[in-house]
């Protein structure tokens, strides 16, 4: 099944994650939400979470950009899900990468975005924790 | 399933044809052109064989026009760079289109460097020259005025007859990178008066490694690779036999089959694009009319190019993108951002380019494919969202 795409660089796991990404979506009222990127560099990144007892319970993503960015953020959404808020604040983009065997070099700083769009998501909803 | 190839003017495969005519060259021994004795001549023969089929090829005055090079790149770098370094006494001045391909863009900024002046001449939203700016930039400072005959990347063609007029009236010397437009329109350097022309053999199903520079009869260069001072001087370095006999053959043959071929093509083009357009947001890129028979351009709006090759490729459907992932810059092709696109919308770029192994029987394929790739990056598309 994966054939010459393998030639850009990308590993089988990015493969697998970009062909069949997972928890793409979005969530209605959510407890957190997280965008980062623009679109003339190329890629943006929107991160919905639904919290419960400061662990995450739901995590969704829409992205749109190359088939790393699309990668990482679904590697990010698996990665996060269950984990207490102050753990999936620690997943670093070198962490989500990793988990995904690695990228390519000339994407590890432009497409590689998904662990800041989740950290913007869960900052969004201490934000609102305090607020109440 | 068998690879649907949708990337011919990335690279043409050798046609078997030509891989027979040449590949004496590579098991045979062979001379040195330059050597005196009968291999040698043998040697020479076939380039200068070679030679007169190029020229038949582009109906240039006579076979002594055709410079043999390594490749497009080199033919452009010695067309620009050798005419401006050799009559710079007559202007300090060079311009190119702003959809030029690198290996002419970049030499003019070496120019530049190196004490030239150096504008870019706009073109308008479907790729044609802006006429009106041509006419204002180029003066006789103006050394060397480079249009490429068609655009590799949107399918333009140019007019050049009009635009070589233009050039000669206010200018001096037209260089017409034909490495696109060989082999799918009919070239002709002296009814078209162009006075330098590059081509490239792997563009015309021809060995890699063989480029062609033709220089109109009076006009002077300076070579840019001093050495033996083989090909008049201009371009020193023992010559790849194998694949300069085989770039004759393979013009030779692109010219017999030219008008049944590109016909052929031109309707598996025709019905592809009209599939493709039916895809909601599907913009043609180029011209409509005035583009080459086997290219087929558009862009997708809300979606990126890197993520559409990525999933044809899983349907075995290799294509191109002037999306900025797939750059080795991270920028976005310059030539899309000429016509007037946003980063944004440079971004969702598929370039498709028909040759040879392909027939009107993938067309269904084709379109569903690319159908169903867009609907799926659409709806990861938080982009996509915003509109409904």
């Amino acid at each position: 099944m994966i054939g010459m795409a393998q030639n850009i660089g990308y590993s089988k796991k990015v493969m697998d994650h970009f062909l069949n990404p997972r928890n793409v979506g979005e969530i209605k009222n959510p407890d957190g939400y997280g965008k980062v990127g623009n679109p003339v560099c190329g890629d943006i990144m929107e991160m919905y979470i639904r919290v419960k007892d400061d662990h995450i319970t739901d995590i969704k993503f829409k992205t749109f950009g190359c088939g790393s960015a699309i990668a990482t953020s679904s590697m990010v959404t698996e990665m996060a899900k269950g984990l207490h808020v102050d753990e999936a604040l620690g997943i670093t983009r070198n962490d989500v990468a990793g988990k995904l065997d690695g990228l390519p070099p000339q994407k590890m700083h432009c497409s590689n975005l998904a662990a800041d769009a989740l950290h913007e998501a869960i900052k969004d909803y201490q934000k609102k924790k305090q607020n109440k | 399933m068998e690879h649907i190839y949708l990337d011919y003017a990335s690279a043409t495969p050798i046609d078997s044809r030509v891989l027979d005519f040449s590949r004496r060259y590579l098991e045979d021994m062979m001379g040195n052109p330059s050597s005196l004795h009968s291999l040698g001549l043998q040697a020479k023969k076939a380039m200068e064989e070679s030679r007169g089929k190029i020229a038949d090829f582009i109906n240039a005055e006579n076979e002594s026009t055709i410079l043999f090079t390594g490749s497009a790149t080199e033919s452009n770098n010695l067309a620009i760079q050798g005419c401006a370094f050799r009559n710079k006494d007559k202007g300090q001045q060079v311009a190119a289109s702003a959809i030029e391909h690198i290996s002419v863009l970049n030499p003019m900024k070496y120019l530049q460097k190196n004490g030239f002046t150096f504008s870019l001449i706009p073109v308008d939203p479907q790729g044609l020259v802006d006429l009106e700016q041509l006419e204002k930039i180029v003066t006789k400072e103006t050394l060397v005025t480079s249009i490429m005959y068609a655009n590799n990347e949107i399918g333009t063609i140019e007019p050049i007859k009009e635009i070589s007029t233009l050039v000669h009236e206010k200018g001096r010397y037209l260089h017409v990178d034909a490495v696109a437009a060989g082999g799918y329109v009919p070239l002709d350097v002296q009814k078209d008066n162009i006075d330098l022309l590059t081509l490239s053999s792997s563009a015309l199903y021809g060995p890699p490694g063989a480029g062609v520079l033709y220089v109109k009869p009076g006009i002077k260069l300076q070579s840019i690779l001093p050495g033996g001072g083989q090909e008049r001087g201009l371009r020193s370095g023992s010559e790849n036999i194998f694949a300069l006999a085989g770039m004759g053959e393979a013009a030779r043959i692109a010219k017999k089959e030219r008008v049944k071929e590109t016909s052929r093509l031109q309707n598996i083009r025709d019905n592809l694009i009209e599939g493709i357009l039916k895809i909601e947001d599907a913009y043609l890129t180029g011209h409509p009319t005035l583009r080459l028979p086997h290219h087929a351009s558009f862009r997708f709006s809300y979606i990126e190019g890197e993520s559409i090759l990525l999933s044809l490729d899983m349907y075995n459907i290799q294509v191109a993108t002037g999306s900025a992932c797939t750059s080795r810059t991270l920028e976005p092709s310059h030539v899309l951002l000429a016509i007037g696109l946003k980063h944004e919308e440079a971004h969702g770029s598929l370039v498709l380019t028909l040759g040879r192994s392909n027939t009107s029987k993938e067309v269904p394929h084709i379109v569903t494919a690319v159908g169903d790739t867009v609907k799926k990056l659409r709806d990861l598309s938080p982009l996509y969202k915003k509109k409904t």
